[in-house]
């Protein structure tokens, strides 16, 4: 999934970035946002997929954690917080935190008590937004931040222009992509991927199954809040939905889109989700039906999803049919 | 006491209805080893229907008698088109497909009938208060008290004096051991699904009168219903009772003396028992 430096990936890589960076002073400012969007939930996706796709543990919320970022963050910068980086770090931390205790103790279980327990974890954050109305703003959110500006070697950049965000967006979906598919090559992420595999065998290597799986958790977590900070900056606002468990099924959804064992697979997922959502939401508000309708072929014929599916079709490889999957 | 006393009708009443649904949904787990996310929008239908079948005959009863068999073919079509081909796939896979199925019936339900909710009146009958220990209550909820224990007394004899229901428990104890013996182990997951899809519309259909009836029920209660069927034991069937009696009651007594913490007691619940007890209170395995 993540072979070599090859001339090939280099050029790919070059030609995204270039895309990337032109893009804002191509297209208008919806259309932006836009793209802002879905570089937000690609982050909360990938962050997502590593305990999913390389950890084997299905969480079902996660939400939780890109709630805890995005009402950090929105906290702070409703208070006159004066630094929007520092906002993002705090947010990500505050979630990396959460995420040390939910997992601490959901790590324990496997497959469906897994995402059941994870499930409940989320609703418990989920109603504590909701019910804590002093801090949280209960059931209508944090409204009304206001982002100071960003000083760049001596500059002071407004960023509360479409553009501007759009770079920031741009800037922490790089750094998240490069750290991610860092840690899935490296000797953790394989370690990782063997626990996915084969938990007993991983465990008579000698290798600390929990620990492993903590560790993934907790970067999986930490990833989920900078999305979710950055995600309440883009909306102005954090409300208790960002925490619901129907929240924590998005990257879910955007991962077995792209598919959820090439590294690429959640980014794909995402913009394919917005795509459809863009697209049918054009003609009707009742654009779930449709996602579910692609949702339900997908995991009977192409479990490995778009991306997964199109890249083995490359590689020569038959499709694996039915019962080839392990996530 | 009085009052004590109440909660405690209304938190069996919940009960009753939770343990409808989530008796159908354990009882797919058990057999077919799948976790249906789509069984709280089965339920849904059930109440859609019940609400449909009431506006243009006004017969309760004849509802009661139609929608959850309407639930049951819808569910047989589901499992024989969709389920079928992943039953040897990884759990996660079926809960995501069944998920995609849960969206695809949450929003035809919004298409059908549009976004706003419906109300459903109790058939005459059962309709008006009684007065009780010094409170009124309703006559319906009364009704549902009486109907679930029935119920729950039909499906354990079913389960312990029938032919079927032996089939169905030996297949959920040993899947390939029943195929070997010669059960049709196909058509026994199809009757399995469709049983408990009618299960989840015979609850909704009941519930229909109590709660207003709009496209987001059915994914409330199909968190609770994992809650139950978590707490109890996957795949147990006393476990699905026990389960849905703590939670109605817990959900009676937390509005009672626990207001604020009410709406996070069913997780910190799931979350102790989980912790503890990892397959639940009454499963079958240790």
């Amino acid at each position: 999934m993540n072979g070599g430096v090859t001339k090939r990936s280099v050029g790919l890589v070059a030609a995204a970035l270039a895309v990337l960076v032109v893009l804002p002073f191509v297209v208008g400012t919806y259309f932006t946002m836009f793209v802002t969007e879905i570089m937000i939930m690609g982050i909360f996706a990938l962050s997502f997929n590593l305990l999913f796709g390389y950890t084997g543990l299905l969480s079902f919320g996660h939400a939780a954690f890109f709630g805890v970022g995005g009402y950090m963050a929105a906290f702070l910068l409703i208070h006159g917080f004066p630094s929007l980086p520092l906002a993002l770090l705090l947010g990500t931390l505050a979630a990396g935190l959460a995420a040390v205790v939910v997992g601490y103790f959901s790590v324990r279980l496997d497959e469906i008590y897994f995402a059941i327990l994870t499930l409940g974890f989320g609703m418990m954050f989920y109603t504590l937004v909701h019910q804590w109305r002093s801090v949280t703003g209960g059931s209508d959110g944090l409204t009304g931040l206001v982002l100071p500006p960003l000083g760049i070697g001596g500059f002071q950049v407004d960023v509360s222009s479409p553009r501007a965000f759009y770079f920031i967006v741009a800037f922490f979906f790089i750094v998240t992509i490069l750290v991610l598919s860092r840690i899935v090559a490296s000797s953790f992420g394989l370690i990782l991927m063997s626990i996915r595999e084969n938990k007993e065998r991983t465990a008579f290597t000698g290798i600390n199954i929990r620990a492993y799986r903590l560790a993934s958790f907790v970067v999986s977590g930490l990833f989920a809040g900078i999305a979710g900070g950055l995600f309440a900056v883009f909306d102005r606002m954090a409300s208790p939905s960002m925490l619901h468990w129907t929240a924590s099924a998005e990257p879910v959804l955007m991962t077995v889109l792209g598919g959820a064992h090439v590294f690429f697979g959640p980014v794909v997922g995402a913009v394919l989700f917005f795509v459809i959502e863009h697209v049918i939401t054009q003609f009707t508000d009742i654009w779930m039906i449709f996602l579910g309708g692609i949702l339900i072929p997908l995991v009977i014929f192409f479990p490995e999803g778009v991306l997964g599916t199109l890249l083995a079709r490359r590689r020569g490889k038959r499709f694996k049919g039915s019962g080839g999957d392990k996530a | 006491m009085s009052l004590f006393f109440m909660n405690f009708l209304n938190g069996v009443s919940l009960g009753m209805l939770l343990f409808l649904i989530s008796i159908g949904l354990t009882i797919i787990f058990g057999v077919l080893g799948v976790l249906n996310f789509a069984h709280g929008s089965l339920y849904m239908l059930g109440a859609y229907f019940c609400f449909q079948f009431v506006s243009l005959s006004h017969n309760f009863l004849g509802a009661l008698l139609l929608a959850p068999l309407f639930v049951a073919l819808i569910g047989g079509v589901i499992e024989g088109t969709l389920l079928r081909p992943v039953y040897g796939r990884d759990v996660s896979f079926q809960l995501l497909l069944t998920f995609g199925v849960l969206l695809v019936l949450d929003d035809a339900v919004r298409l059908i009938w549009g976004s706003g909710y419906h109300i459903v009146d109790p058939p005459a009958f059962l309709g008006g208060v009684v007065r009780l220990a010094g409170f009124t209550y309703p006559v319906y909820s009364l009704f549902i008290l009486f109907i679930g224990p029935m119920i729950g007394l039909g499906l354990w004899g079913f389960f312990r004096l029938t032919l079927w229901g032996k089939k169905i428990r030996a297949a959920s104890m040993d899947r390939e051991m029943a195929a070997g013996i010669g059960i049709d182990v196909n058509r026994l997951f199809t009757g399995v699904f469709m049983f408990g899809a009618w299960l989840a519309g015979v609850g909704g259909t009941l519930a229909a009168p109590l709660r207003a009836i709009g496209p987001s029920m059915g994914e409330k209660i199909i968190i609770e219903s994992f809650i139950v069927v978590v707490i109890g034991g996957l795949g147990s069937f006393p476990g699905a009772f026990l389960g849905a009696m703590i939670l109605g009651l817990i959900n009676a007594y937390g509005a009672q003396y626990l207001p604020k913490a009410t709406m996070a007691l069913p997780y910190i619940l799931l979350a102790i028992i989980l912790l503890t007890k990892p397959r639940g209170l009454l499963s079958k395995e240790s």
